[in-house]
Order: structure tokens, then C-alpha cells, then sequence
């Protein structure tokens, strides 16, 4: 009896050590700073305090982890330069809107005094009003929807006021996207649109794009919706097949895009494809034959492939830093910083300052300024928030980016 | 007697709490990451104490109470959505839609109960499943707009075009956005309050003793004319009608509401607070709400461990509350304590 | 896309549930629970095979042995550290002891390897066989082939060897079982290494087809083939293959010719009807009721 209750006890003791010495493995291995989840950068008392979250575990966390490692490159960067000293701190939303309300609890507990807001779209949604109410200045680096910065997203109307964006909105890039096809008749003629219905970003995009394509006079021979859980792609490229469609569009990631190339690989057919910026990341997936990638094209303010000196230099130390190529995500988040750090500058902003008298000076820079990063040059911002800056379209060819003249 | 003391303690526990984290709240004392948990944990504490009713007092597995969440969320938030121009009070509009969101998955309760009740076990179990499944992607295909030609309604395709001004109530796989907040900690509180006492009293009374009496032993119940199937209804819809007014608590404490929250996966959190709080014991269930609730958002210091820590305590939890040394001790414990009570009472 | 071809991806669908539900089958059948961590020992499976054909660059057969045999040991384990303990406990408890470990294995993954996708490497040659203007890949052919393969053996296994006999009389009654000398917690921790070598194969079929790797792969999966397992009759293996099969077959053409949005909830849908007319499954036994 005695000696069961002790196999027990083992047992259970067992199951913790075997877990804890996994995730010990985990940690070593991910090869991420020291500084995980808490306060990164300068441990100096006169530094601005940065606030953030995302999704760090659970399905959506390689687009929390990618702006997370980024933003604290970034940081670290500026704070090694000397000026201005920052301290980021990014927490875990797990991409839920209730666990972003928990997070951003934590970050004004902690004394956030500027802040990169969320990664994703949703939990920006439940935390602007938030940010409204404290008057604390928030840049998104990627939350894309327009309930993001607007409180009425249905007309556009009523922005928030202290919250902008790096990336550009959701129906932005279905209007370019439609607006590209008008003007580039040998894509194809026949559209056919293959999205997902239970993704905010999907969503926001298809739907401008209908409009946007209705009013082009563009034929959209037909459509197809996926979900996360989805994990057949035949039906959705079958019923593009069938459809004749010279030209499908993507407004997706790229983790279901690669899926959708295979199933189209194996059924021999062989439209002309387009993606957004969604779609960058596509070559880097670990494993991917990148030849069925091969002349897909992409309308994306960010390419990891492009040769100016500012991104080479960013890959270079991302992928020195952390060991993987960064996406698109990394590199508004990246600039997020950077065009933070420049407002900061300009406006005079210091660290003792309170967060509602820094908001009043960021919102005034970022209404005038103009910044040159990562995903742009010139960009600038409208007052309501959303971004203004061109994206480029490319074509995948020998498995790099290459540049298409508009 | 007993069960006397333990619904004391579960009512003085929530009021207690309730008015210190008020005085805090209302002092500036609470942290922004305290307050903005208080009106989650309410509506799970609500959610909870339904599923307890369904499945510890009722001992039916359901695996789809985020599904009635849903139903209530949704349609609390259309609810107030509709209601905005017409009634400015807050107040007024929470109640009602929490009313509202009751009944609709109330009547849903029903609709699902009247086939499914006569299975039993884990056919129950994966039907429950199946219906939460089932309503996340109903949900995810609808559209409602209000303009001010009135309300505009489609499925699986998104044709609602509204005038200028007009209002998407539900935007598909977007759900809701730009909702009024207008969720209270004090509602919450009240809908706990409300909840726990309609189960106690319900458990004293004859339906609650019926109710019991068919989960022991289904075919000895029907056998001295309790109406089984009856039974095992009333309980289900209650704890769908509790559920959907914690959901629409919850909805109208977020600015945004997405379907794809009510998964699989919060049917089965609010089934473990459930489980880890004891079958059948109410204030079990509030206590370990509140605790693993809390406890991720404890953990945040953990940083990219934070879940796998929390997976190892529920897993070290389960194996530890079931351990034959430790049951053995709180029985012994209890024995003690028991003894000391007799003891004193003599002299 | 003809009938045909929408079928024969179903019936490859199909058969990929088929294999996993075979695994969730049999652990209800002997052990009486619903192991909700079976879909994540896939995905340990799919990392596993992943990184053999990858980094170390066996080839399809050692990497999937490979697959096996770290998914056997992983699920033993899981049964002996996490769920023996809970032999005497209620079925519930034991339920959210399986959550805990599926949201374990979840994490724990995501820490070693990331939540960045990885494809797939194609383990299997890239040809198809022509019929008459219908194209069957190689793919799709070893997976229904493997699936009946499995289910047979497992037949055969279950029906004609001692062991077998053994694990039906636990099947049937754990403590008549263990008074007739059947050493009852090595049958159970037999059928976890079984299910979970199941598994494994299950993962490189999953993944041979739908190809992206990520610390959530197995969720859905595990979800569908459990309530695979149910259509056809849990704890009943002819069940759990039918119920895989016809499960992968509506979803296809329910997305084909009804609507990708409501594929899942037809899915679904079916399941309620077909236990509301069969409430023990397509196949599983009628339990009669004792006082």
C-alpha cells in the first residue's frame, strides 16, 4: 500500500520535472534574449517606457513572436546609439480580445507610456477604446482592420485620434489589389478569390476587393472560403479549376497559401496567382518547395529579399539575432519603433513626461512627419491614423523577389 | 445542515469580495490588470455554476456550454445594438439584453435538449460538442446591419449593404465590433448571486431532489415516476439560460467580440473550473474560477513558459486531488475537525 | 472537378481520420476515457518524422519507424505518469488530466520548435495513376491502402491472438479481467503504445497530404477523428474505419457541393442525426442498462 502511494507521488513529480526539463531544453534552444516577455533594453531610470502585446503562445504566435523579437532589436539598437533610452515590454494576448484587456491591465500597471498597441486586428479592437479613454499613444505595427483605429468602422468615421498604423488597412489593400488587376489585363482576365472566412484580415480585404472589383468592371468568374481549421485544399482549388479562372487572388497568409500551391501542383493547374503582404514569408517556410511558389505575384510594402542598404542590414542582424528570416510582421514592427524613436526626438519628448501630455506631442509629429523605413519611403500619417505609403508589386522568379514595374 | 453552511459561505464569499474589490475599485486602489478581469470572471462563475447544475448535480457530460455563451453574447449584443437609439439608460439595456440572451439560449436548450436528452454518457458528451461546434459556425456565417431603413439580415454570404450611418450588428467571421461597453462588475456580481440561488433553492426543492435521484440511477428514478428526460431538461436549460446571460454580460464588456472565442476549448475551461471545484459544490466551483482564471495572468513574470506552467499545474492538480494519501488526509482532517466541534459543543 | 475525384479525396480524408480514430477507439474501448491528447502525440509524430527526413535525411520507412517509436514511448509515458494515477478516479477527472496534457504537449512544442510552420517533405514519389481521365495520386493510394491495412491487422490482432482475447476481456470487464490472471495494466499500457504507434503513421499520412507542420496540427484532427470514432461506434474498430471514412467523405463533398463555410457544421449536423437514429453509432454496441 505503502509503496503505491510513494509510485504515486513519484509519478506526479515525474510528470512536472519531465515538462519542466522540456521546456528548459525550449528555452535554450529558442535562443531568444534574456529579457523574455519582461523589460527589454536600457536599465537606466530615464527611459520611455514602450508597451505591447500579441500573441506569444497559441495558434497566431509567429506573427506576436516576430513583432516581439523586432521591436526589441529595434530598441536595443536606438539605446545602444545613446540619446533617448527605451524600455519595451510585450506581453501575451494569445490573439483573444479578453486576454488583450488582461495585458494591456498589466503594461498600464507597469507604467506604459507610449505603446505598439496589438499585433492582431481583434484584440486591437477591444483595447482602443482603452487606449482612448487613458490617452496613451498607441502605433500598430499590424493590426490591419479599420475597427482597429476607427470606433465606427462600418463608415469610416469617428477615428480614435490616438492611435495609428504602420501597416496599411484591410480594405487599402483590396482596393490596390483590384485596382492593380484593371491596369494589368495580362495577369488574367477571369478572377477567381480563394479567402478566409473566419479571418478578420481575410475578410477585411475580399470585401473591399468585390466592391472594388465591381466597380473596376473586373470579372470575378467566382470564390471559395477556407477556415483555420482547415486542412483539405482540393475543394477550394477544384472549384477554381473548374471555374476557368486565369487569375486567383489570395488575400491570405502565407502558411495556407503554401498548401494551396501544393494542392493546385498536384491537380496540374497552373493560373496566374497574386497575394498581399500576407503573402511574404512564403519562400522562408522551412521545407517549402519554393518552385511552386514560382511567379506568384505579390503587392507587399516589405521584401526580406530586397537589396537596399537599411533591409539587408535588418535581415542580417534578425536573422543573426534570432536565426530565422523576418517577415513582414518583424519589419513594421521594426519600424514601429524606429518611427516612434524619431517622433520622440523631434517632439522633445522625454522620460519623465506623463503619458497623456506624450500622446498630445506624438499625435502632433505623426500628423506632419514623414518617415523613411523598412515597409516605405516618405510614409506619412492621415490624422484619423491609417498610413499612406505605396506598396510595391514583385514577382517570385529563381526563388527571390523580383521588382514589377507598375 | 451542512449543505446550509456551505451556501452561506459561497453567498459570503461573493459579497465579501464584491465589496472589498469595490472599495478598491472605487478608491483607484485595484491594479488595471485586477479590474479588467473582475467582469470575465463573473460571467465564467456563472457559466460554471450552469455547468455544474448539467453536469454535477444533473451528471450529464456537456461539452457545449461555450455555445450558449455564444447565443446569449451575440444576441445581448444585438440586443443593445438595437435598443441604442432607443433607450439612452445602460443599465436598463445590459438587464434586457442578459434577459434576452436567457431566453434565446434558453429556447436553444430546449430545441437541442428534446432529441439529444435520451442519450446518455459520452454520446451526450460528443452531441454537446457537436452542437457548440455547430452554432460557432452558424455564428461565423451571419451578417445583421441596422440602417435607418431597419435591419438587414444575410447568411454565409455577406450581402448587407446599409446606408450611410448604419450599424453591422454581426459581421461574420469579424462578429461584432464597436460595441458599447456597458457590462458592469456590479451586474456580474448580482447575475452570480442570482445563479447561485436559483441552484440552491432548486436543489432543496423537489425537481432539484428528482434531478438528483435520475442522475444516481436513471432506470430506479423512472421506476417510482420521475420523469427522467423531463428532469434532466429542466436541468440543461437553466444551465443554457445561465450560460447565455453570462454570455451577454460578457459581450457587452468588450468593445469586440469575435465567434471563434466560443470554441471548444473555452466549453472545455469552464468544465475543468467545474471539475477542479468539486461536482456538485458551488463554492468549489466559484473558488477554482477565480483561481485559474487568475493564475495564467500570474503567471505573465514566466513569460514564453506561462501556459506550459499553467498546463503542468492543471495536469499536477488533477493527479494531486485524486491522490489516495491526500484524500485520506482531508478526510482525516475533516474527522478532526468534526471531533473538536462535537467536542466543544458538550461543554 | 468530377464526383469522382471529390470522392477519392474524401476517401483519403477519410482514411486519415480513420487511422487516427483507430487509435481513439481503442484506448476507449480498454481504458474506458477520451484521450484528448491523442491529436498532439500526432503532431509530436509529425515534428518527429519532420526533423528525420530533414535533418537527418533518412529516408520514408526509418523515418517513420522513427515516428513510431518515439510516439509509442511518448503515449506510454503519458499513461503512466499522468493517467495510472487516475485509475480509481471519475472518467471527468481523467478528462481534464488528458486537456492538461494535450495543452502540455501544445506548449511544450511550441518552446522546442516555434510555432513557425515547416512543410512537409514529400516522402513519397509524386506520380499519379491515370483511369480514364481521373488522376489518383500515389499519396492517396498508399493512404487508403495503409488505412485498411491497419484496420485488418488490427482485426486480426484483436480476434485471433491471446493478447487480443486479453484486451477484449478488459474491454468487457477490468476486474473479471484481472481475476483471471490478466495483468490488466499492461493491456492498457499495450493499447496506449499501439494507439499511439497508430498515430504516428496516421501523422506522415496527415502530413504527406496536408503538409504544414505546427505545434496545433493535431487539434482539428484529433477532434474530427474523435467524433469519427463516435459516428461509427466508439470502442468498435470496423466502427471507428466506417465512421473515418464517411466522416472525410461528407466533409469533402459537403465543401464541394454545398458550402465550404458549412462543411464543418454539416459535419457535425450528420453526427447528431446519425446517433439520434443510433444512439450507440453506426456500429458500436447497445448497452443494456442493469439496476
Amino acid at each position: 500500500m505503502k509503496k503505491k502511494i510513494m509510485t504515486k507521488v513519484i509519478a506526479a513529480a515525474m510528470t512536472g520535472a519531465m515538462a519542466l526539463s522540456l521546456a528548459a531544453c525550449g528555452g535554450a534552444s529558442s535562443g531568444s534574449s534574456a529579457s523574455q516577455g519582461g523589460a527589454a533594453g536600457s536599465a537606466s531610470g530615464a527611459a520611455i517606457k514602450i508597451g505591447g502585446s500579441g500573441p506569444l503562445t497559441g495558434a497566431a504566435a509567429i506573427y506576436g513572436t516576430a513583432v516581439k523579437n523586432a521591436a526589441e532589436m529595434a530598441v536595443e539598437e536606438i539605446n545602444a546609439k545613446g540619446g533617448t533610452q527605451y524600455e519595451l515590454n510585450f506581453q501575451d494576448d494569445a490573439h483573444d480580445a479578453e486576454q488583450a484587456t488582461n495585458a494591456y491591465g498589466v503594461l498600464k500597471d507597469w507604467g506604459m507610456q507610449v505603446s505598439l498597441a496589438t499585433v492582431t486586428s481583434a484584440p486591437m479592437a477591444a483595447v482602443a477604446p482603452m487606449y482612448k479613454d487613458d490617452h496613451i499613444f498607441g502605433l500598430t505595427p499590424s493590426a490591419s482592420s479599420l475597427a482597429a483605429i476607427y470606433e465606427d468602422p462600418d463608415n469610416e468615421t469617428n477615428p480614435y485620434g490616438d492611435l495609428f498604423q504602420v501597416c496599411f488597412t484591410d480594405p487599402n489593400q483590396g482596393k490596390a489589389s483590384a485596382d492593380y488587376f484593371k491596369s494589368h489585363p495580362d495577369l488574367g482576365t477571369k478572377i477567381f478569390v480563394i479567402y478566409n472566412n473566419e479571418d478578420n484580415y481575410s475578410t477585411g480585404v475580399y470585401k473591399k476587393f468585390i466592391d472594388q472589383a465591381k466597380a473596376n468592371g473586373l470579372d470575378v468568374v467566382g470564390e471559395a472560403t477556407f477556415m483555420n481549421s482547415t486542412v483539405d485544399f482540393s475543394v477550394q482549388v477544384g472549384a477554381a479549376k473548374d471555374s476557368g479562372a486565369d487569375l486567383v487572388f489570395l488575400p491570405i497568409y502565407y502558411t495556407p497559401a503554401s498548401q494551396i500551391f501544393i494542392a493546385a501542383d498536384s491537380m496540374g493547374y497552373k493560373p496566374s496567382w497574386f497575394g498581399i503582404d500576407g503573402m511574404d514569408g512564403i519562400l522562408t517556410v522551412e521545407g517549402f518547395d519554393t518552385k511552386l511558389a514560382e511567379g506568384v505575384y505579390l503587392l507587399t510594402p516589405f521584401s526580406a529579399d530586397a537589396t537596399d542598404d537599411l533591409t539587408k542590414k535588418f535581415v542580417e542582424n534578425y536573422k543573426a539575432k534570432y536565426g530565422e528570416i523576418p517577415n513582414q510582421f518583424a519589419a513594421d514592427s521594426y519600424d514601429a519603433v524606429y518611427a516612434i524613436a524619431k517622433a520622440v526626438d523631434a517632439a522633445g519628448v522625454t522620460a519623465d513626461m506623463s503619458a497623456s501630455d506624450i500622446c498630445d506631442k506624438m499625435v502632433s509629429q505623426f500628423t506632419s512627419m514623414s518617415f523613411d523605413g523598412l515597409t516605405g519611403k516618405s510614409v506619412t500619417w492621415s490624422a484619423s491614423g491609417e498610413v499612406s505609403k505605396t506598396p510595391a508589386a514583385v514577382v517570385i522568379e529563381n526563388g527571390t523577389y523580383v521588382g514589377v514595374e507598375n | 445542515m451542512n449543505n446550509k453552511r456551505s451556501q452561506i459561505v459561497s453567498f459570503s464569499i461573493i459579497i465579501i469580495l464584491y465589496a472589498v474589490l469595490e472599495i478598491l475599485l472605487k478608491t483607484g486602489n485595484l491594479s488595471s490588470l485586477f479590474s479588467s478581469l473582475l467582469i470575465p470572471v463573473c460571467c465564467y462563475m456563472a457559466a460554471a455554476i450552469g455547468l455544474n447544475l448539467n453536469v454535477g448535480i444533473s451528471g450529464e457530460l456537456n461539452l457545449g456550454q461555450a455555445g450558449f455563451m455564444s447565443i446569449g453574447a451575440f444576441t445581448g449584443i444585438c440586443v443593445s445594438g438595437m435598443l441604442s437609439g432607443v433607450i439612452s439608460n445602460g443599465v436598463i439595456r445590459l438587464v434586457t439584453a442578459m434577459i434576452v440572451g436567457m431566453i434565446l439560449a434558453g429556447v436553444f436548450g430546449i430545441l437541442i435538449g428534446i432529441p439529444t436528452l435520451k442519450l446518455s454518457g459520452d454520446y451526450l458528451a460528443i452531441v454537446t460538442l457537436a452542437f457548440g461546434e455547430i452554432i460557432k459556425s452558424l455564428v461565423t456565417n451571419l451578417y445583421l446591419g441596422m440602417d435607418s431603413r431597419g435591419l438587414h439580415f444575410s447568411f454565409v454570404q455577406n450581402k448587407v449593404s446599409l446606408e450611410p450611418g448604419g450599424k453591422m450588428l454581426l459581421n461574420g467571421a469579424m462578429g461584432a465590433t464597436g460595441t458599447e461597453r456597458i457590462a458592469s462588475f456590479t451586474a456580474g456580481v448580482i447575475l452570480v448571486l442570482i445563479c447561485l440561488a436559483f441552484v440552491y433553492n432548486l436543489m432543496d426543492s423537489g425537481s432539484g431532489r428528482a434531478i438528483m435521484a435520475a442522475r444516481d440511477n436513471r432506470i430506479a428514478a423512472s421506476s417510482i415516476g420521475i420523469d427522467v428526460t423531463r428532469t434532466k431538461m429542466l436541468a440543461f436549460v437553466v444551465s443554457a439560460g445561465m450560460a447565455g446571460a453570462a454570455g451577454a454580460l460578457y459581450g457587452l464588456s468588450f468593445s469586440t467580440l469575435e465567434p471563434r472565442k466560443f470554441d471548444f476549448n473555452l466549453s472545455i475551461m469552464i468544465l475543468v473550473y467545474v471539475v477542479l471545484g468539486g461536482l456538485g459544490n458551488m463554492t468549489g466551483t466559484l473558488i477554482a474560477t477565480m483561481l485559474l482564471v487568475t493564475l495564467p495572468q500570474m503567471l505573465r513574470g514566466l513569460s514564453d513558459f506561462r501556459m506550459l506552467i499553467y498546463a503542468i499545474v492543471l495536469i499536477a492538480m488533477m493527479l494531486i486531488t485524486n491522490n489516495e494519501k491526500v484524500k485520506i488526509f482531508i478526510e482525516k482532517m475533516r474527522l478532526r475537525r468534526k471531533e473538536k466541534g462535537a467536542g466543544n459543543g458538550e461543554n | 472537378m468530377s464526383f469522382l475525384s471529390y470522392l477519392i479525396n474524401g476517401l483519403r480524408l477519410g482514411s486519415v481520420y480513420a487511422i487516427i480514430a483507430l487509435g481513439y477507439t481503442m484506448v476507449y474501448g480498454i481504458a474506458k476515457m477520451l484521450n484528448f491528447a491523442h491529436g498532439d502525440v500526432i503532431m509530436v509524430g509529425a515534428y518527429t518524422a519532420f526533423f528525420a527526413a530533414t535533418a537527418a535525411g533518412l529516408p520514408l520507412i526509418p523515418a517513420v519507424l522513427l515516428a513510431m517509436a518515439v510516439c509509442t514511448v511518448l503515449g506510454v509515458a503519458i499513461e503512466r505518469f499522468a493517467y495510472k494515477p487516475l485509475r480509481s478516479a471519475t472518467s471527468l477527472s481523467v478528462l481534464i488530466t488528458a486537456i492538461g496534457v494535450s495543452y502540455l504537449l501544445q506548449n511544450a512544442a511550441q518552446l522546442l520548435w516555434t510555432s513557425n510552420p515547416r512543410i512537409f517533405p514529400s516522402l513519397f514519389s509524386n506520380g499519379a495513376f491515370e483511369l480514364g481521365g481521373l488522376s489518383i495520386s500515389y499519396v492517396t493510394v498508399i493512404t487508403i491502402v495503409t488505412c485498411i491495412v491497419i484496420m485488418v491487422c488490427l482485426m486480426l490482432f484483436v480476434n485471433k491472438t491471446r493478447t487480443g482475447s486479453a484486451m477484449r476481456a478488459c474491454a468487457e470487464d477490468q476486474g473479471a479481467a484481472a481475476l483471471m490472471g490478466i495483468n490488466v495494466n499492461r493491456i492498457i499500457s499495450l493499447t496506449f503504445a499501439i494507439g499511439s504507434g497508430l498515430a504516428a503513421i496516421a501523422s506522415v499520412l496527415l502530413c504527406s497530404t496536408y503538409p504544414t507542420v505546427t505545434p496545433t496540427l493535431g487539434a482539428m484532427p484529433g477532434i474530427k477523428a474523435f467524433t469519427a470514432a463516435v459516428f461509427g461506434g466508439i470502442g468498435s474498430i470496423p466502427g471507428a474505419f466506417l465512421g473515418g471514412l464517411l466522416l472525410g467523405i461528407i466533409e469533402i463533398l459537403a465543401g464541394a457541393y454545398i458550402s465550404t463555410q458549412l462543411s464543418d457544421a454539416i459535419v457535425f449536423a450528420v453526427l447528431i442525426i446519425v446517433l439520434l437514429i443510433r444512439p450507440s453509432g453506426l456500429l458500436g454496441k447497445k448497452v443494456r442498462e442493469k439496476v
